[in-house]
């Protein structure tokens, strides 16, 4: 074990519960409205289709956020354009501005793979390499320039036992990464997503495709990540974005193009909400 | 007729077809076993090794010049055909964008649609008298080597292409999405990942070039001898057979079909080799 500084505090924690979170536990205090992302006049289209209509929100943060509403209303969308996953898509246009930490991610001068290095993100399905569990966090440490044999072991470690993964998979570390239970899988990409030291997490429907106990584990875990990850989530799962969610999107299709609706915090937008289309989806009568 | 009799009628037809098509290897083999056995019987197999020479009218029959010419052709030609079809694959998958890309991959088809006594016209015509510049007397082991390269190229950049294609997308967006470089892609991830099925392009890529004749016997000057550099003329076992066939008799007959006998195993090694590898079969 080579973890340093709050190594005390993380055993204690990784004895009394099994997936806490190390170091994270002595972080900054949770959740401060301290705006970290600004989307501002956001509208996006693929080949001309619009998807996406002039959204506007703050992402506050240490705060996890969750985006809700039916499918095909853009809340994937919406993540992508956060680490400009959107370059990648052929014929996406992206409008207005993303502002993080008061820059534009948009402007000329960004490197996109450092952005992407800040801004994680964990997927639907797991996707780790077809690789080792050691090579699939090693390999993205290495290609961001850190190389230090002690150092990477020391943060390889640090970001297993940060998803309660360390204990299961110790021992076989250089064992397929695909030989992983699906519910073990995602946890190592959220691991992968981790190793990077990144400051905001985003995630598309991270449990969707687990079983109920390994989305169970997955979800305890994210509710860890508060304080210390700015977290922007999309889920179908209302009862999962009320349970560990601060501050909740509402959206809806409108025109064939998806629009916010009501951005609140996370309680309030489901016990008072103040959109009649709101009050109806969460009830479950839409939708 | 009830859709049952139709059925059962249809898996004869269709059990028949693959009984005849299994049917033809088996025969094939066993009439080349049949037709070489007089020759083995009597000389034995070590005679073919280790025999004086390859004369044929006076009952010497070593191969290993034959052998070693295909052995060295083959290997030239996919030492340079296999970087050059991957990083062409590479190239037609990550970085040719929309219309270059199928463009490019259309070439390569084509490539592989062209007639190999063609090859050998163009590969006589062209490379020979550019050979003969460095060194006479410019049919050789190096001219076969490029036209046999040519002619697998296709083979080893469809195979990987195609492997290329098949990685789910997910690893692709999932790497990305970790700021890591298209280059860190390629050789972190989508390399490592299709080596089995680009080893397999590769061993196909081999049989077709050991059995490849007609290209080889134009270029390659066809001197049965052990060569001794790049530069020498060479005799292919598949060249000795089409060049010999027409009037050999008895014993020398029977020897060029220890020859084909010998060629058709390492073949079938090498595609058997390729399909546990666990690449597709891609017949270019």
């Amino acid at each position: 074990m080579t973890i340093t500084g709050e190594s005390e505090g993380l055993v204690e924690a990784v004895d009394g519960k099994a997936y806490t979170v190390g170091p994270l536990l002595s972080g900054p205090p949770c959740c401060r409205p301290e705006t970290q992302i600004r989307v501002d006049g956001l509208s996006l289209g693929y080949g001309g289709k619009p998807a996406l209509k002039d959204v506007s929100l703050d992402i506050y943060r240490g705060c996890i956020t969750a985006l809700i509403g039916p499918s095909g209303c853009g809340k994937t969308s919406l993540l992508s354009c956060l680490n400009r996953l959107t370059d990648l898509i052929p014929g996406c246009r992206v409008e207005g501005r993303i502002m993080l930490d008061g820059a534009d991610i948009h402007s000329s001068g960004v490197d996109v793979q450092a952005l992407r290095q800040r801004v994680g993100m964990i997927f639907q399905k797991p996707n780790p390499f077809p690789l080792s569990i050691r090579r699939n966090l090693e390999m993205p440490l290495k290609e961001h320039g850190i190389t230090g044999r002690s150092e990477l072991a020391a943060r390889v470690e640090r970001s297993l036992v940060d998803v309660g993964l360390w204990d299961e998979v110790k021992d076989r570390l250089d064992g397929a990464a695909l030989s992983l239970s699906g519910g073990q899988q995602q946890r190592l990409c959220m691991a992968r997503a981790l190793v990077l030291e990144p400051e905001i997490l985003l995630m598309d429907e991270p449990c969707s495709a687990l079983d109920p106990l390994s989305s169970a584990v997955v979800e305890d875990l994210i509710e860890t990540l508060r304080g210390r990850y700015t977290v922007v989530i999309v889920t179908h799962n209302l009862g999962q974005a009320r349970r560990i969610a601060n501050y909740a999107a509402f959206f809806w299709v409108n025109d064939r193009a998806g629009t916010l609706i009501e951005f609140d915090q996370c309680r309030r937008l489901f016990e008072q909400p103040r959109h009649q289309l709101t009050a109806a989806y969460v009830r479950g009568l839409r939708g | 007729m009830s859709p049952s009799a139709r059925d059962a009628r249809l898996l004869r037809w269709l059990a028949f077809a693959a009984g005849l098509a299994s049917a033809v290897l088996i025969l094939i083999v066993l009439f080349l076993m049949q037709e070489s056995w007089p020759v083995i019987a009597r000389y034995g197999l070590v005679h073919f090794v280790s025999a004086r020479g390859w004369h044929p009218t006076e009952g010497t029959f070593n191969l290993v010049p034959m052998l070693a010419a295909s052995a060295a052709t083959s290997a030239l030609a996919i030492a340079l055909a296999t970087p050059l079809g991957v990083a062409a694959a590479i190239f037609s998958r990550f970085y040719a964008a929309g219309i270059v890309g199928r463009l490019l991959h259309w070439v390569i088809v084509l490539l592989a649609g062209i007639p190999s006594v063609v090859l050998g016209l163009w590969g006589l015509t062209v490379i020979v008298p550019l050979i003969l510049k460095v060194a006479p007397p410019g049919t050789s082991l190096l001219a076969g080597s490029l036209i046999l390269a040519l002619m697998i190229l296709p083979t080893i950049a469809l195979t990987t292409e195609a492997a290329l294609a098949s990685l789910p997308s997910a690893y692709g967006i999932g790497a990305a999405a970790l700021g890591l470089s298209r280059e860190a892609i390629i050789i972190n991830i989508a390399i490592p990942a299709t080596k089995a099925s680009i080893f397999a392009g590769v061993m196909l890529a081999s049989a077709r070039a050991l059995g490849e004749t007609m290209a080889v016997l134009m270029v390659s000057g066809n001197v049965v001898q052990l060569p001794k550099s790049l530069f020498d003329p060479v005799r292919t076992l598949t060249a000795n057979i089409a060049l010999e066939m027409a009037y050999a008799t008895g014993d020398h007959r029977a020897s060029l079909f220890v020859s084909g006998l010998a060629l058709t195993a390492v073949v079938l090694a090498l595609a058997a080799v390729a399909r546990r590898s666990g690449g597709q079969v891609v017949h270019a």
